[in-house]
C-alpha cells in the first residue's frame, strides 16, 4: 500500500501540522513515511503546501507530480492540484473560499466545510483537524486509535490537553463530510 | 527498540549532535536549513550535555569559531547553504592545512550567486573537489534520508578525528527539509578534559610544564616543509581513498543499466529503476554515499557488465566527470540533470534513458 | 668603584632579566619595532600570573604571525583578521582558559572589522592586545585603516589624501560604545615608564578576563621605523609628535573602575 498526498492551502490553515499529524499517526501503524513541505518565501502568508506519503515499503522519491488524494482549502491550490489527482483518486476540499468547484468525474471527491465543523466544536484552531477527518472518512488508512496517538506526538506535551478537542474535530469532520462525486 | 521521532533533515542533524557528544555549534541563518541552529537554540544544550551554541556575525566568523574550538580538540560543527558554504570555504582550507577535525553540514540550494533557495545538488565540484585554495579534500558524507543525516553527524566527527581533517555532510534542500521517522540510538556524553588530552594530545588547551607548546598552524614559509607537509596529506588521502569508500547498490547484479545518483537524486532512481524493471529493463543503481573517496573501483566494475551508465544530478553535470574518469571509455556515459530548484520526476528520466539508450 | 662581571651577574644583583616564557628563538623583527616589547610584556603578564599552562593565544596574520615562535604558550595561527573568532569559540568551549588575540591594525581594523565588533558586542570574555603602527608592516608599508592624514605609505605616495583614501579609524574610541566591553586602553612602550604602564594594563586584561564582565581591549600605539622610514630614535619621536595626536595615550573605559 502506497499513499500520495498533497495537501494544499493557505499558511495559517494548519496545512503542515496537519500532514504532521497523518504522518505521525501512520508511524504508530509501523508504516514508512515522507513530508515534504514547499518551503521559504511562499510560505510567509501565501500558499503553504505539504506532500505526504505513506507506505508498507521503503519511500523512493518523496517528490511525486500525481497524487492518491489532494486536499485542498483555496481556489489557487484548486487550480494547481485538482489536475494532479490520478484516475480514480480522491480530491477532499473545503467549498469556502472556492469560487469554482472541482469538475473532473473520474476522480472521486468529496467536501467538508471544515470553518463550520470547528465552530460546532467551539474553536477555530482545529479547522485542519475537521479537514484531517473527512479525509479519514474518505480514505481510512490508519485507524482512529493510532491517529489518536499521532496527535500524543504532534502536539507538543504542554498542550496536551488540547488532545480531546482535537479528536472532537476530527469526528465532526468524518461525520459531515460529503460526497460529491463517485467513480 | 529505539524510539522513532518523525523529524526534518535538519532537526535530525541538531538532535544528533546533541545527543553525540558534540561540544559546539557555530553557524548564521541561510534557507534552506535554518532549521539546525533553531532546533538547538529551542533544545538549550547548554543547559544538559554543556553544548556551545553561538549564532555568529557571519559564515565567514562561523567557521574560524570553527577553526577555534576544534584547535582545542572539541567536537565542533557548523552548517550552512551553497552561498554561505562559498564564504565558509577560506575557513576549510585552513582546518584542512591545520589538520583539524570537523564536521561541515551544506544543505544545497540553487546558483550561481544567490540563486534559488530550492533544492540543489550543485555544490558538487566546489565541495568535492576542493571549495578553497590548496591541495586538500574534504571527506563527502551524502546523506539521503533524515535518518542519514541522524546517523551522518556521529559518523563523520569519527572519520574527522580519525583522519585530522575536515568532513562535509552533503545534502540539500529535500534532505534538510523532508521529514521522516528517525531512530535515535542511545546518548553519548561529550568528552571529558582527559578523553580530550588522549584524543587529540596536538589541541591548544593550556601548556602544562612538561610538554612543547601545541601551536596549530597551516603557514609554512619554507618550500621544502611545505612540499613535505603536502605529501603528508597525500599520503593521508592514500590512506582514506583505501579505506573508506561507501556506497550503495540496488538491483545491480543483473543490470544491463547502471543509475549513478547521489542523495536525494539516488531515491528518485529507485523508483527510475522500479519502472524500469517493470518493464522487463532490467535497471539498477549504484549510490555513491561517500563522494570523497569516490567509488571509483567499483563503477570500474560495472562498467563491463553493463551497456550503458547515466548519471542523474540536480546540477548540469558535474559528478558525471567522476563517474566518466572511472569507467574510462569502457561504457557510454549519459547525464541527465535538472537546475535551479526544479526536481525531475521518475517518469521524467524513463523518458531521457531510453532517450540516450535508443530504446524509445 | 668598580665591580666585576662575576658580581654583576649574581642573583641577588640581577634587576632585569628574559622572562622564561620568552624563547630562545632570534625575533625576525626589525631593530626598533615594538613588537619585541610587547612580547616581552605578554610573556611576563603569563608568567607571573602563573598562567601558563592555561593560556591560550591566538596570532594574527600579519608581522606577528610567527608570535608563536616566541612566547611559550598553546597558540592558534588564525586566517587574517579572523582571531576574535577563534578566541571566541576557544573561551566558549575552554571557560577557564586565559584566551588572547594578538593583532596588528591591518588584521584587526581592516579585513577582521566586523569579527572584532561582534566579538565585542557579544562581550566575549577574552583579552585582545591590539598593535597599532598605521601600517602595513609585513607586505611592506602599505596604508592600514590607522594611517594618519598626509602620512607616506607605499600605497598612499603622496601622503593620505581623505578625498581619496578616507580617514583613519579610531578602534578602541568605537568600540568603547559597546556594552559587551569592559576595558579599554591605549599605551604604548616608546619608553621604559610607558612600557611599565602598558604591562599593567596587559594584566589587568588578563585579570577581567576571568571575572566574566566583558572583553579588554589594549591597545598599543606603536613604531614601525621600517614602513616608516626612521630610524628607530625617529620612529618614536615622530609617534609622540603625531601619532598620540590622534591616538592619545591612557584609559578609555573601565567599568570595575567608573569609567
Amino acid at each position: 500500500m502506497k499513499e500520495e498526498i498533497i495537501i494544499a492551502g493557505f499558511g495559517g490553515q494548519g496545512v503542515l501540522s496537519m500532514g504532521k499529524i497523518l504522518a505521525y499517526s501512520a508511524i504508530m501503524q509501523d508504516m514508512e513515511v515522507t513530508w515534504m513541505p514547499s518551503y521559504g518565501p511562499e510560505m510567509r502568508g501565501g500558499t503553504a503546501n505539504v506532500c505526504v506519503i505513506l507506505s508498507d515499503r521503503k519511500i523512493g522519491s518523496p517528490i511525486v507530480t500525481k497524487y492518491d488524494t489532494a486536499i485542498i482549502l483555496n481556489q489557487q491550490s484548486m487550480d494547481k492540484f485538482e489536475k494532479t489527482v490520478k484516475p480514480g483518486g480522491w480530491l477532499v476540499y473545503d467549498p469556502s473560499g472556492i469560487t469554482s468547484h472541482p469538475t473532473r468525474t473520474d476522480i472521486n471527491i468529496c467536501r467538508i466545510n471544515a470553518i463550520e465543523g470547528a465552530a460546532r466544536v467551539g474553536n477555530a484552531k482545529v479547522y485542519n483537524m475537521v479537514v484531517l477527518g473527512a479525509f479519514l472518512k474518505a480514505k481510512p488508512i490508519v485507524s482512529l486509535e493510532n491517529v489518536e496517538k499521532g496527535l500524543g506526538k504532534s502536539i507538543p506535551a504542554r498542550y496536551g490537553s488540547m488532545i480531546p478537542l482535537n479528536k472532537a474535530a476530527i469526528m465532526d469532520g468524518m461525520e459531515n463530510v460529503e460526497i460529491v462525486n463517485r467513480v | 527498540m529505539a524510539e522513532k521521532i518523525l523529524m526534518k533533515g535538519n532537526e535530525a542533524i541538531a538532535i544528533s549532535a546533541i545527543r553525540n557528544g558534540v561540544d559546539g555549534y557555530f553557524g548564521y541563518p541561510i534557507t534552506p536549513q535554518s532549521e539546525v541552529m533553531e532546533t538547538l537554540m529551542k533544545e538549550k544544550p547548554w543547559e544538559t550535555t554543556g553544548m556551545v551554541v553561538l549564532q555568529a556575525e557571519s559564515e565567514t566568523s562561523s567557521i574560524n569559531m570553527i577553526y577555534g574550538g576544534a584547535s582545542c580538540g572539541k567536537k565542533v560543527m557548523t552548517s550552512s547553504s551553497s552561498p554561505g558554504i562559498s564564504l565558509m570555504c577560506e575557513g576549510i582550507s585552513y582546518i584542512a592545512g591545520a589538520e583539524l577535525p570537523c564536521v561541515v553540514v551544506d544543505v544545497m540550494r540553487g546558483g550561481p550567486g544567490l540563486g534559488t533557495i530550492q533544492p540543489s545538488q550543485s555544490d558538487y565540484n566546489q565541495i568535492v573537489k576542493g571549495g578553497g585554495h590548496g591541495d586538500y579534500h574534504n571527506i563527502v558524507l551524502a546523506p539521503a534520508s533524515a535518518q542519514d543525516m541522524y546517523d551522518f553527524v556521529d559518523w563523520g566527527f569519527d572519520l574527522a578525528f580519525k583522519y585530522r581533517t575536515p568532513v562535509v555532510i552533503l545534502a540539500d534542500g529535500i534532505i534538510g527539509q523532508m521529514m521522516e521517522k528517525v531512530e535515535m540510538h542511545p546518548m553519548k556524553p561529550r568528552r571529558t578534559d582527559a578523553e580530550i588530552l588522549e584524543a587529540a594530545p596536538w589541541s591548544t588547551t593550556g601548556k602544562p610544564a612538561g610538554r612543547e607548546r601545541n601551536i596549530i598552524t597551516s603557514l609554512s614559509l619554507d618550500a621544502d616543509i611545505q612540499e613535505r607537509f603536502n605529501r603528508k596529506l597525500k599520503g593521508k588521502y592514500e590512506i582514506i581513498e583505501e579505506n573508506e569508500v561507501k556506497f550503495s547498490e540496488y538491483m545491480t547484479e543483473d543490470a544491463e543499466y547502471v543509475f549513478v545518483a547521489f542523495g536525494c537524486s539516488s531515491r528518485i532512481c529507485e523508483a527510475v529503476v522500479d519502472e524500469l524493471r517493470a518493464e522487463g529493463i532490467k535497471a539498477g543503481l549504484l549510490r555513491p554515499i561517500t563522494l570523497y573517496p569516490f567509488p571509483f573501483k567499483e563503477i570500474e566494475r560495472l562498467s563491463k557488465q553493463v551497456k550503458s551508465m547515466m548519471s542523474i544530478e540536480l546540477n548540469l553535470g558535474q559528478m558525471v566527470h567522476d563517474v566518466r574518469l572511472a569507467v574510462n571509455g569502457t561504457c557510454p556515459v549519459g547525464f541527465y540533470g535538472r537546475q535551479g530548484g526544479n526536481i525531475y520526476t521518475p517518469e521524467e528520466i524513463v523518458a531521457e534513458f531510453k532517450k540516450f539508450n535508443g530504446l524509445a | 668603584m668598580s665591580i666585576s662581571i662575576e658580581e654583576i651577574k649574581k642573583p641577588e644583583n640581577r634587576i632585569y632579566g628574559k622572562p622564561s616564557l620568552l624563547t630562545d628563538n632570534v625575533m625576525h623583527y626589525c631593530p626598533g619595532c615594538s613588537h619585541g616589547t610587547v612580547h616581552k610584556l605578554v610573556a611576563e603578564v603569563i608568567e607571573e600570573m602563573g598562567i601558563q599552562d592555561k593560556t591560550v593565544g591566538i596570532c594574527p596574520v600579519g608581522c606577528s604571525v610567527f608570535a608563536y615562535n616566541y612566547i611559550d604558550i598553546d597558540w592558534q595561527e588564525a586566517a587574517h583578521g579572523r582571531a576574535p573568532a577563534l578566541a571566541t569559540a576557544t573561551k566558549r568551549l575552554c571557560p577557564d582558559k586565559y584566551v588572547f588575540t594578538y593583532q596588528g591594525d591591518g588584521d584587526l581594523a581592516s579585513i577582521g572589522t566586523a569579527e572584532i565588533i561582534h566579538a565585542c558586542g557579544r562581550g566575549e570574555n577574552i583579552v585582545v592586545i591590539f598593535i597599532n603602527n598605521g601600517i602595513y608592516g609585513m607586505t611592506g608599508g602599505q596604508m592600514a585603516p590607522t594611517t594618519l592624514i598626509g602620512m607616506k605609505t607605499s600605497t598612499t605616495p603622496y601622503g593620505r589624501d581623505p578625498k581619496l583614501n578616507g580617514f583613519p579609524l579610531v578602534i578602541a574610541d568605537m568600540i568603547a560604545h559597546l556594552d559587551g566591553t569592559a576595558y579599554i586602553t591605549r599605551q604604548s612602550v616608546h619608553t621604559a615608564p610607558a612600557a611599565r604602564k602598558a604591562k599593567n594594563a596587559i594584566r589587568k586584561a588578563f585579570e577581567y578576563s576571568q571575572k566574566g564582565i566583558g572583553l579588554s581591549f589594549v591597545e598599543i600605539v606603536s613604531t614601525c621605523n621600517s614602513g616608516w622610514k626612521l630610524s628607530p630614535v625617529d620612529a618614536n619621536r615622530w609617534m609622540v609628535e603625531n601619532m598620540f595626536k590622534k591616538y592619545p595615550i591612557g584609559d578609555i573605559k573601565d567599568v570595575l573602575n567608573g569609567k
